[in-house]
Parts: C-alpha cells; structure tokens; sequence
C-alpha cells in the first residue's frame, strides 16, 4: 500500500475496469450480445482477446442473449471459468436460462448493466431489469463506483464457486452513469488476483470418460430437495460473502463494506436505505444535512442476494424512521422491491419503525441532490408525526399525465 | 469541486473533451469524473458532457446543474439550448466563436469569453474539429488545469501525428487566453 492511493490508479471508463477486472480472473468462455449499455465491455473483453492477454479463453460471438447464456451453461459444466455481461431486455430474453443456470448449481458471473425495460423502450438506467431476476437464485451485488464494480468481480467468482454455494452471481452496475462514467480506479492487479482467486476446479464436470447428467428431470420426489439445496446454498453465501470481503481487503487493501455499508448510521434517526450508484449522492447530501443538525445516515445494501435480514435487522434497530430508495416497482403492489425486504425484515421483531418507500430515478430521471433533500424532509415530518403514505413515485411530471 | 459542463453537437467530441478534462485534471493530482449527458447521440443534436474536479474522491452521481465553467463548442446551440442555464456567479462561459463575447448578449452572472477555435484547427489541425482547442482554451482562460497536463492528455488519447497536431493547437488556443487572464 502507497500512503496516496492516487498513485496506483488511472483514469479510465467503468465498462473498462470492469472488463479488466473479468480479464485478471482469467476467464476460459465468454458469450456475450451486444446490448446498450453493456456493449462497452465486451468490445474491451474481444480486443483483450484479439491482442492475446487472456490465455486459454475463448469469445464465442453469439446470436442472442438467450444464446449466450446457454453456451455458458456447456462450458460451465465442462468446467469452464465463464462470463457474460447485458442490460434489460437482453437479461429478460436470458430469463428461462437465468434459472437453468442456478439450477444446474453453475457459478456463472455475469455483469448486468443495469438498463429499463421496454414498453416504452429506454436505454436509461433503473434496476428493473435486474430485479426482475430476483427469485431466480442467482446472487446479486449492487456496486457504487467504478471500483466497487472493479472490486466485486473476482469476489462474485470467489464466492460462486466455493463448494459449498455453488450458485450464479450477478454484479450489478448502473448503465451509462457507472458504465460510461471516467473516474479514477486502481485496475486489479494480476498478481494480487491470483492470489485471491484460486483457478476453478469444480468437483462435478461433463467428461465423457466419466459421464454425468446435469439438468436431469425432477419428479415430485425429489424437486423440493432441489429447491430447498439453492436456499441452503444461499445461506452458506451470506457467510461466504462476508469471508471473501476480509480476505479481500487483506490482500488488495480495500474496503467497501461487507454484505451491507453503512454511512454515518450510528446515531441516525432517519436511515435512508439504497444500492447501486445513488448512494454516491446521497453520501453527498448526509454530509449537507449534518450541517443542518439532522441525524441522518445511510445502510447501503452490496449484497441484494443473499439478503442480509440480520445485518439490516441490527442496523435499523435504533432509527426513528427508515426510508428507502428504489430504481424499481413492482406493478400491482406499489411498492420497490428493497422496500419490501425491508418490511419482511422488520416484521416478527421488536422493531416497530415506519418505512416509507420512494420510487425514483426510472427510465434515468436524473436523481439530484435536491430531490434527496426532499426525501430528507419528508421523513422528518413522518418522524415526528406518524405515516400516512407509505410509497410515493418521486418526481412525477402532473403536465404529462 | 469544480463543475464543467460541456455544450456541443454529436460529432463535435463533447463527451471525448470531457473525458480529456478528467485524465487532465487526474494527472494534475486532482480526484475527477467525466460523464456523457446520456442522450442519444446522433451526429449534429445537441449534446452535453460533464467533468468534476475535487481535492477528495467524487461520489455525486447527478448531471450537473450549477456548473462553474461552460463550454459552448458550437455558437448555434445558443439559440435552441439553454447553454448559461445554473451557472454560478463569477463562473466563466467559452464560446468557440469569432465574434466578440458581447455579440451574444447572453444574460447571465457568468464571464463570457469567445475564442475562434474552429480557425485555429483548421489552421494547424487541417480539420474543423475543435474540441481539443476548446480544451487549451478552458486551461488559458481558467488556470484550473495545466495545459501541459491538456497536452499529456490528447497526446495519450490520439498517438502518433493526430496528437501532436491537437496538442499544438490546444497550446495556441490556451496562449491567447492565458494573456488575458
């Protein structure tokens, strides 16, 4: 470790540290399809490969994302390193795969650039997409930065193919404000990353010599068990995910937090809850309202799944009132979706603190400082009075509608 | 922090100048972060780019709405884009532009500064691409960044004759303002 850290970075754009960070991995199959904003980082991935510096890799250029994902399934079970990256609905055309792959128990990483869905089309950021694959049994990580994105990548790889998990692993980075962002970043280092993550040597493969079946038919006797391996799988991930973040740090000298962060939470007495690159501004904006006396903090979530129930439990505990900030709705409930972890979290304890949800930044409606500030003021105003709306949309145009 | 945004048409290399700016300011021992406004940018729409620049690592993620200095790459947008919009008192603004800063009779607390960038790269550079220009310029006109740190930055950027080319032309642009800062 250098005293400045400036020392080892560069100026470079999110989907290229990215694409290094999947580099230093040492990837064996990539299979991806161009999609907007994703499209950057398997244009870096390709030339990595065209110039030589990924060994015993190969890009398959593939006709679909459906495609892409079922080419990682083979070579996943051939025991194949793999990885792919997309955005919004080239993960929804991936959505029957999605589930193959957690179910054949294949610890695949994929980068999903976060992107909204179509109708109407945009190529702006939210976690629709993303959420959408919530129940699917794939881990998701939510990054802030550049080099949380960086940073997460040989972790998903870590804690995907440990024995024990065995399961796919999203890392999920906002399109276009974290993807097409320039910012500086330490670029893994090889070195630092071999020693960190092991080369992948599963304990099943397809091998003709001693052949298995993989995704076999399941009849009601056996189905169950299946489903309820992933959930254990899942909860061995919260333990690995925490393991992986302090081996991390030992080797590579960085800390982002573990399965959550927190930000000036301590002593907060309204506790805004978010992921992904918002929590950025609303760093910005705790600072800002310190000054004004108001006990604010932040509980970031990093770990969207495996959820960390407990660690959300003990840091909501003491607050007044709990606030949190989706990129996402679920139609029909009104509702984002870590507002509804959130209340499932909190139900069944001793904790009786109002959550209020608020909507926001869909389809890349810019989030501003001012409109944390907003949120901020709201919720002093259910801290002191009681909650009459529970979920709110933010910034909806009256002269549109 | 300092707050840039960069006011141009697709095709122009606004969102490369902002990104020009970051590397500039980085290698200057400044935190920086350089973002597309995200449009869809075809060639000749209006597009904007933004550069923060910061003592400490940058976490705020929104566009940029209060900026500190303004470049206006192309004069047109003037008329069609709200190119002063939030500027902050004692803010400078730069116009690519032969025509004097009183010309556009812009309301705004801002400085307003003209530099005829396009004839400089046509001069040295050979084509009317200006956008490395209005980078010597803001390092001129600003002295928040060395243009030796502009020039590190467009030579990184285009290797070989194209960079040396840009890298002069952005010197040029930078010695006229410089002399009047």
């Amino acid at each position: 470790m250098t005293d400045n850290p400036m020392e080892k970075m560069s100026v470079v754009e999110g989907s290229y540290a990215t694409a290094h960070a999947v580099k230093v991995c040492r990837p064996n199959v990539i299979s991806a399809y161009p999609i907007t904003p994703q499209t950057h980082i398997v244009e870096d991935l390709s030339q990595f490969i065209a110039d030589g510096e990924i060994d015993n890799c190969e890009f398959i250029t593939i006709e679909s994302e459906f495609s892409a994902l079922s080419a990682l399934v083979g070579a996943s079970a051939a025991g194949a390193r793999t990885y792919s990256s997309t955005s919004s609905q080239g993960l929804e055309l991936m959505h029957e795969v999605v589930f193959n792959v957690s179910g054949m128990r294949l610890p695949t990483v994929m980068t999903v650039v976060n992107r909204a869905v179509s109708a109407p089309i945009s190529i702006w950021n939210d976690h629709q997409d993303s959420i959408s694959e919530r129940d699917t049994g794939w881990i998701q990580l939510y990054a802030e930065n550049s080099q949380e994105i960086s940073d997460l990548t040989p972790l998903a790889y870590k804690v995907a193919e440990d024995k024990d998990v065995m399961l796919p692993a999203m890392v999920c980075m906002d399109g276009f404000i974290l993807s097409h962002v320039f910012e500086p970043v330490v670029l893994l280092e090889q070195d630092l990353t071999d020693e960190y993550l092991p080369p992948y040597r599963p304990e099943h493969i397809l091998d003709t010599k001693n052949p298995k079946t993989f995704g076999s038919f399941a009849d009601p006797s056996v189905y169950t068990e299946f489903r309820y391996m992933q959930q254990k799988g899942m909860d061995i991930a919260l333990k690995k995910i925490e393991k992986a973040v302090d081996e991390f740090t030992r080797i590579f000298g960085r800390d982002h937090g573990g399965l959550i962060d927190t930000y000036r939470a301590d002593d907060a007495e309204i506790l805004l809850m978010a992921m992904g690159s918002v929590v950025g501004t609303i760093k910005d904006v705790i600072d800002e309202a310190r000054i004004d006396g108001i006990k604010v903090g932040l509980l970031k979530i990093r770990s969207f799944r495996p959820f960390p129930v407990e660690a959300v439990r003990k840091t909501l505990a003491d607050a007044a009132v709990i606030v949190v900030l989706d990129k996402n709705i679920s139609l029909g409930l009104n509702e984002g979706s870590l507002c509804t972890e959130v209340k499932s979290c909190l139900y069944n304890t001793d904790i009786n603190t109002p959550v209020m949800g608020f909507m926001l930044g869909h389809g890349g409606r810019d989030i501003s400082k001012g409109t944390i500030h907003m949120i901020i003021d709201k919720s002093q105003k259910v801290a002191r009075s009681g909650i009459k709306v529970e979920n709110e949309f933010v910034d909806v145009r009256g002269d549109l509608i | 922090m300092k707050e840039i945004r960069i006011h141009g048409r697709g095709g122009q290399g606004s969102v490369t100048a902002a990104e020009l700016l970051a590397v500039a300011a980085f290698k200057d021992g400044h935190y920086s972060q350089a973002f597309p406004s995200f449009g869809v940018e075809r060639r000749g729409a209006p597009v904007a780019a933004f550069t923060r620049i910061d003592d400490i690592p940058i976490r705020l993620r929104s566009q940029i709405y209060e900026p500190d200095y303004i470049i206006v790459q192309d004069p047109t947008l003037i008329e069609v884009v709200d190119v002063t919009g939030g500027v902050k008192p004692g803010g400078k603004i730069l116009i690519n532009s032969d025509f004097s800063p009183e010309t556009f009779k812009l309301d705004t607390p801002a400085e307003v500064m003209t530099i005829d960038a396009t004839r400089i790269a046509l001069d040295i550079i050979g084509l009317p691409i200006m956008n490395t220009v209005m980078l010597g310029a803001f390092a001129g006109a600003t002295g928040e960044i060395n243009i030796r740190s502009i020039q590190y930055a467009v030579s990184e950027r285009f290797p070989g004759k194209v960079g040396e080319k840009n890298s002069k032309a952005a010197y040029e642009a930078y010695k006229r303002l410089e002399a009047k800062r």
